[in-house]
């Protein structure tokens, strides 16, 4: 498709228009529109804007709330972190599930007939959104870490290393593709959004439940729950074998039902 | 030009359309005529790719939709006037379209104006809209590309009669400077005075189809006299069908004869002229009435 189309005129033709060069659309080009989307609407604007607030007022409650000795950067992390890991994923459910509520994928993908190419263009600008809100969230907390110390009249503790922030972009980069995932399984709204609570509120929940009731399971759990798995991204050192567990339940959990939920986007027809 | 080949979709068991092939010419206003849910909607949606077709094709200027590198600059597509995100103003949805197209951002100001939204109702959210604002900025979207091809989906659905008057206008002059338009209607008053050609769909088969003129003509004349009776048996022994109506007949042939049999007859006419309108309601109402879901009560 890299090659441009001249629109064919037939010179028999009396009212023939003026011929002129078409050239493909550029995936840059739909990233740009999908991101542009994700922002235009007051619903969209402030999910977005929702970002920042909730980075400075988790930060200032630290401030306002800690002990002196909790003023560390990981403090600030975890605080931030945990309002966000909730804001990311229902910004990539509604990224995909917005064209069919609100129906506008009528005009989506009769644009861009290719569907793999929009939900393509929309996971890289979902992704763009998350790691910029990372980086967003990494600044406000050290500058509540900076903030702090100085209240405090103690020396500021930095003890978030690079690998630690990255396990932690990495998980919220999952959590984000579990939105994405289910944005495109269910395709409605309310829908992907109760599904994203079941999965990361009940289901952890649940099979907590039953790793402290049954022995059985109690090993067995690390194997099967995902968000057991992704959790330890935020505060454990992962080893080979937490690796492998990631490996495995994400590939249950995420990656099988995203390969089947693309596909359906793919097939289904869009009314 | 449009042209679709022997296309069938079907839904399980349900057949939604069924064997359709038609083309839409280049320089015509094609109308496409159907009771609701007689497989219009489904038929344009396989058009732009939005829906996999059992069996048969449909091409726009010889290529299949996906095959167009940028559609929008090729054919210009309106298929639900409410598909609009409601939380984006008029402005913005349209350049949207703008920036997926990769035009110059002055096209948006530019067809906003041609399609009659004034800068304070393109500033508005589409929740704010009327149906005839909604029709104007989805016809704004299938027309900011400049395309060849225009395929709109029951577009004069609310708009009021000037609004009917403006579309007629516009898409009259998107044929004459060679553009295709195919628009559907469910509403024969709608599509008639828009129409050069007619399709008649009548759950999910073509029931007629050919120029209005043809169509037309087929209809045959409307006569009222000072006599009706006299005038009947002359146009009788001439082997002419007639059908009484209110003080005048509907004759099946065209007023030329209905007039000199008159003369032969020695009738004083009170009105002749082709039942268009009458005539092709008629029609539509006889060729879909066994289909259209009204079709018991009328």
């Amino acid at each position: 498709m890299s090659t441009a189309t001249a629109v064919p005129v037939s010179s028999s033709d009396a009212v023939a228009r003026p011929a002129r060069t078409i050239a493909p659309i550029p995936t840059s080009r739909l990233v740009t529109v999908e991101l542009r989307k994700m922002f235009d609407t007051r619903a969209g604007f402030w999910l977005m804007a929702s970002v920042g607030i909730i980075s400075v007022l988790a930060t200032a409650a630290v401030i306002i709330w800690a002990p002196d000795e909790a003023i560390t950067q990981n403090n600030f992390s975890v605080a931030i972190g945990m309002p966000l890991s909730v804001v990311l994923p229902i910004i990539a459910i509604l990224s995909v599930t917005g064209e069919y509520s609100q129906r506008t994928g009528l005009t989506t993908y009769t644009l861009v007939p290719w569907r793999g190419r929009v939900l393509s263009a929309k996971l890289v600008a979902t992704l763009l959104v998350g790691v910029v809100a990372m980086f967003v969230a990494l600044a406000v907390g050290a500058l509540g870490n900076l903030l702090g110390s100085a209240l405090t009249g103690l020396d500021a503790v930095w003890d978030v290393s690079l690998a630690e922030f990255g396990t932690i972009v990495l998980a919220n980069v999952l959590g984000m593709l579990m939105g994405f995932m289910l944005g495109v399984l269910f395709r409605s709204s309310a829908a992907a959004i109760v599904g994203y609570f079941v999965y990361s509120f009940v289901l952890p929940v649940a099979l907590g439940a039953l790793a402290a009731f049954q022995e059985w399971f109690r090993d067995l759990q690390p194997w099967v729950d995902v968000q057991f798995a992704i959790t330890r991204l935020y505060d454990v050192t992962m080893t080979a074998e937490y690796w492998q567990q990631l490996g495995v339940t994400t590939l249950v959990w995420l990656w099988i039902p995203l390969a089947l939920g693309l596909r359906a986007v793919l097939r289904a027809e869009v009314k | 030009m449009i042209s679709v080949e022997s296309l069938t979709k079907q839904y399980g068991r349900f057949t939604a359309v069924d064997h359709v092939s038609f083309t839409a010419a280049t320089g015509r206003v094609t109308g496409f005529l159907g009771p609701n849910g007689a497989g219009k909607s489904t038929t344009m949606r396989v058009m732009v790719g939005l829906t996999r077709p059992t069996t048969g094709r449909v091409t726009i200027t010889g290529r299949d939709y996906r095959e167009l590198v940028n559609p929008g600059l090729e054919v210009g597509v309106l298929l639900d006037a409410s598909a609009q995100h409601a939380g984006r103003t008029g402005r913005e949805i349209l350049t949207i379209a703008q920036q997926t197209m990769g035009l110059p951002k002055t096209q948006v100001a530019e067809t906003l104006a041609r399609v009659g939204l004034t800068e304070d109702e393109a500033g508005r959210r589409v929740r704010d809209y009327s149906l005839g604002m909604r029709q104007r900025l989805g016809i704004a979207t299938a027309l900011i590309g400049d395309p060849e091809v225009l395929i709109l989906d029951e577009p004069a659905n609310g708009l009021d009669p000037a609004g009917i008057r403006w579309m007629r206008d516009l898409l009259r002059g998107f044929a004459n400077d060679g553009g295709t338009v195919l628009l559907s209607s469910h509403l024969l008053h709608e599509i008639e005075v828009i129409a050069d050609d007619l399709i008649v769909i009548g759950q999910g088969r073509i029931v007629a189809q050919g120029s209005k003129s043809e169509l037309l003509a087929s209809a045959g004349t409307l006569v009222r006299a000072t006599d009706v009776d006299t005038l009947a048996r002359a146009l009788h022994e001439a082997a002419v069908v007639t059908t009484p109506i209110d003080g005048g007949l509907r004759v099946d042939a065209d007023p030329e004869l209905v007039g000199a049999t008159a003369h032969r007859a020695g009738v004083v006419l009170r009105e002749l002229r082709p039942a268009d309108g009458a005539g092709l309601e008629e029609m539509f109402l006889e060729l879909t009435a066994d289909t259209a879901r009204e079709g018991a009560a009328a």
